[in-house]
């Protein structure tokens, strides 16, 4: 009973804290997200009152029955499941949204629906919220699995998922309502920071017990990765966001790091959200389930051990390429050059070590779509790990840097390969969850798979010939002497681009509706669509007989 | 656990088996892996004393180029617009001198940005009217036909609520704090200093802030909009170091490290 108090009255404290802060606020940003703490911390308040079997209090006895620990904990890794769904749908829809705007700039809306206030709202929608629900739901998927343990702190774990999904929601109103650092991908302002860490910490704590309260003897590799990443975003996060807030009221925060110190750390800190949170985490995703969907152990324990120790020393090094031939010492550029070269031989590690996984399960790739999702997505590592350390080439990147070839190249990376791991481990995950035989419908799995797969084909090749058009334009000179372009022409000879574009961000949207119908069916209704089988040879009983009264067959000649 | 006392057989990566055992030592050693990195790059930023050459004429920004700064910063320009020239031919063509460190040292954060959606802005300052910028603001393509710019006319019907409470001095203290060179006095004076640069009249502006340009930067010499505060900004943008100065030029030469 006392616990059960002392709870009630922290989310009290902590209500009446974020109220008092949403009538003092300095500014109306501020005032809105306080009103949406105070209104979060009333629900958790509410919650943790009314939810308590209030009989078994006074006979007692714990508030809730126990649990059956016959079973894995996986309420949060349900709820994971559909959030990754839902805004995973958001941030696909506001890309294609931004796509348009910069193909018919009328489409802008403002202020709030204005690019620059729409194109945060699509990144962090899709690599935190989609790729951090996704993180989260499968870590403890696999972690619970792989240790043959129960989460540890179950309450704790709750925290996490909600206490990530009040973060998610202040940082996305908060770009529409213009409150940003402005930093990419770090954009959230110092409140928004803080709360972050709490949960993270809170997400360290239960993921790092629960493989202290293992029954196997060994940390299975994925849990290497998921840990790399759960302790290096929480190291990136507190260093690059480091800030002076200018009221203790308000929103706004004065970045600690100014100038070339400000532009190195943010690109370590940029290009390691890409390192760790959608490489090293999502590693760690493939190494559960490429094989338990190939039903092949992982092709190499060496492999795995060296390049899981290469990749992530070598990650770290390798943000200075963001900042060629600027104002950042030479020196530094040249670390990150080479470093970023060097990352390709790790990265191709992971891919091998993936595609190696399906010796003698290839045959599968014709009848299974989930497994051929992960195949893709394996090969849009490869790819895009090797473009990149191409890109990081000082030469390469004079020409390459500020154009839309970076775009592509990001995106061969997050729709090919951080998407599809996370769809294939959502087929796989959901049967399992809502504890049915199968999809609802793996013909669907199959349209998603190739809708998501011709989309990115017109994502990456669009926006390679945007950005090397862009490139080539900004830098031609005529037989005179001058700049053969103004600034406007390259603008306007990509129109074409990003159009094409914008298609094939409405095919890779269309793939996800497949996967949402499905996976809302397999969930509510759990039946099987009625369709023809991928894979099935005619037995044809009828023409299985001898001939029998016809004339025998004579040779031509 | 059987009681097999034989010797297990030479593995490869056996020591391997420690880490795998032990979460807090795979934990400390994967955070020492990720560790090395970002100290060998960053941390010498801070000490070797060629990363910022000194340039003549870099100041602090005024509390309305500050302003609009942060208008800059809300709308999300960076992203689509860079303040960072690279030294190519083509690029110092186009767009000036190439980017010096010192110009962004009082940046907080540094507006480099990573893509060229729109042509740079790091010398944009200058470059064109204030009621071209207005006009350009309110309606891109009715200067500019190809322009894919949003419009932003919203900001010259926005009365300018600079920094937290509606004064500046909060701002001001914050960015000293982090290690802007603000004088008490120019923090006291901040808003003062905010009206006088928006309408044109008064104050030692001038004195504390070098070749501060005060004027009615949007046209509406009547009220002091989000409009003024941002096209302040945008027209001081480069223009702080006299790059093209032979003194400027002659320090350049001597430049080591670049």
């Amino acid at each position: 009973m006392g616990i059960l108090v002392s709870r009630a009255g922290l989310w009290l404290v902590l209500f009446l804290f974020c109220f008092i802060a949403m009538v003092a606020a300095q500014d109306s940003a501020f005032a809105i997200h306080m009103g949406i703490c105070a209104l979060a911390a009333l629900i958790a308040m509410w919650h943790g009152v009314m939810r308590p079997d209030y009989a078994r209090v006074a006979r007692g006895q714990s508030a809730l029955p126990p649990a059956d620990t016959s079973l894995y904990d996986d309420d949060v890794i349900r709820w994971a499941t559909i959030a990754t769904v839902f805004w995973g749908m958001a941030g696909f829809l506001v890309g294609l949204i931004i796509a348009l705007q910069l193909a018919f700039p009328d489409l802008n809306l403002e202020p709030w629906f204005n690019f620059g206030r729409m194109r945060p709202l699509h990144t962090s929608a899709v690599i935190f919220a989609f790729g951090g629900n996704a993180l989260i739901g499968t870590s403890f998927y696999v972690v619970q699995r792989t240790c043959r343990a129960r989460l540890a702190f179950p309450g704790l774990a709750r925290f996490v998922f909600w206490g990530y999904q009040l973060f998610i929601v202040l940082a996305a109103t908060g770009y529409l309502l213009g409150v940003t650092q402005g930093k990419e991908y770090a954009e959230p302002e110092w409140y928004v920071d803080l709360w972050l860490t709490v949960v993270w910490v809170a997400y360290l704590l239960v993921f790092a017990f629960t493989i202290v309260r293992r029954t196997e003897p060994h940390i299975y590799v994925a849990n290497w990765f998921y840990l790399s990443f759960i302790i290096t975003v929480a190291m990136l996060h507190l260093i690059n966001n480091l800030a002076i807030p200018v009221s203790f009221l308000g929103a706004r925060s004065i970045s600690y790091f100014a100038g070339v110190q400000g532009a190195m750390v943010q690109w370590w800190y940029g290009h390691n959200a890409v390192g760790f949170f959608l490489t090293a985490g999502f590693l760690g995703m493939m190494y559960y389930f490429v094989p338990k969907q190939a039903q092949r152990p992982v092709y190499s324990y060496r492999l795995s051990i060296i390049h899981f120790w290469a990749l992530i020393f070598l990650y770290i090094w390798a943000g200075p390429h963001h900042l060629h031939y600027t104002a950042l010492p030479d020196w530094a550029q040249t670390l990150g050059m080479v470093f970023s070269i060097m990352l390709w031989m790790p990265s191709w590690g992971g891919m091998i070590n993936g595609l190696m996984t399906l010796n003698g399960a290839w045959d599968r790739l014709r009848t299974d779509p989930i497994l051929r999702m992960f195949v893709m997505s394996l090969a849009f590592y490869g790819m895009s790990t090797f473009e990149g350390p191409m890109m990081s080439v000082k030469t390469v990147n004079s020409l390459s840097h500020y154009t839309n070839w970076t775009i592509g190249h990001v995106h061969s990376g997050a729709l090919g390969w951080n998407g599809m791991v996370t769809f294939g481990a959502l087929y796989y995950m959901v049967p399992r969850l809502w504890n049915r035989p199968a999809m609802y419908s793996l013909r669907m799995v199959n349209w998603h798979f190739w809708c998501a797969t011709l989309g990115i084909v017109f994502y990456a090749a669009s926006m390679w010939v945007a950005g090397i058009t862009q490139g080539l334009m900004w830098r031609e000179y005529g037989a005179d002497g001058y700049l053969v372009n103004s600034f406007a022409d390259a603008v306007a000879a990509i129109h074409p681009m990003y159009v094409l574009r914008a298609f094939g961000g409405l095919l890779y949207l269309t793939g996800a509706c497949f996967m949402t119908y499905n996976i809302w069916r397999t969930i509510a209704v759990g039946d099987q669509r009625d369709e023809k089988p991928l894979h099935n040879i005619d037995q044809n009983r009828d023409k299985d007989r001898p001939l029998i009264g016809q004339p025998v067959a004579v040779p031509a000649e | 656990m059987s009681a097999d006392t034989k010797q297990p057989p030479k593995v490869p990566f056996a020591w391997h088996g420690t880490l795998e055992r032990n979460v807090t030592i795979l934990a400390v050693c994967a955070f020492i892996a990720v560790i090395i990195g970002g100290l060998v790059e960053i941390v010498p930023l801070f000490y070797i004393d060629n990363t910022i050459e000194k340039v003549k004429g870099v100041r602090p920004y005024t509390p309305l180029e500050q302003a609009g700064r942060d208008i800059y910063i809300r709308e999300g320009c960076y992203l689509c617009h860079s303040q960072m020239i690279r030294p190519f031919r083509d690029e110092t063509e186009r767009y000036g001198h190439y980017s010096l460190a010192a110009e962004s040292m009082y940046d907080h954060p540094f507006q480099w940005g990573s893509e060229r959606t729109g042509p740079d802005l790091a010398r944009v300052g200058g470059k064109y009217s204030d009621a071209w910028h207005v006009q350009h603001l309110t309606a891109p393509r009715s200067v500019v036909p190809e322009s894919i710019m949003p419009n932003y006319a919203f900001l010259s019907n926005t009365a300018l609520k600079a920094g937290e409470g509606g004064s500046m001095q909060g701002e001001l203290k914050a960015l000293k704090l982090a290690g802007v060179p603000y004088t008490d006095e120019d923090i006291a004076k901040a808003d003062a200093d905010l009206k006088a640069q928006a309408t044109g009249n008064g104050t030692d502006l001038a004195k504390r802030y070098a070749k501060a340009q005060a004027r009615d930067f949007d046209g509406k010499p009547d009220t002091i909009t989000e409009m003024d505060a941002l096209v302040a900004y945008l027209q001081v943008l480069g223009t702080m170091v006299d790059v093209e100065s032979a003194a400027a030029q002659e320090h350049l030469a001597q430049e080591k490290g670049r």
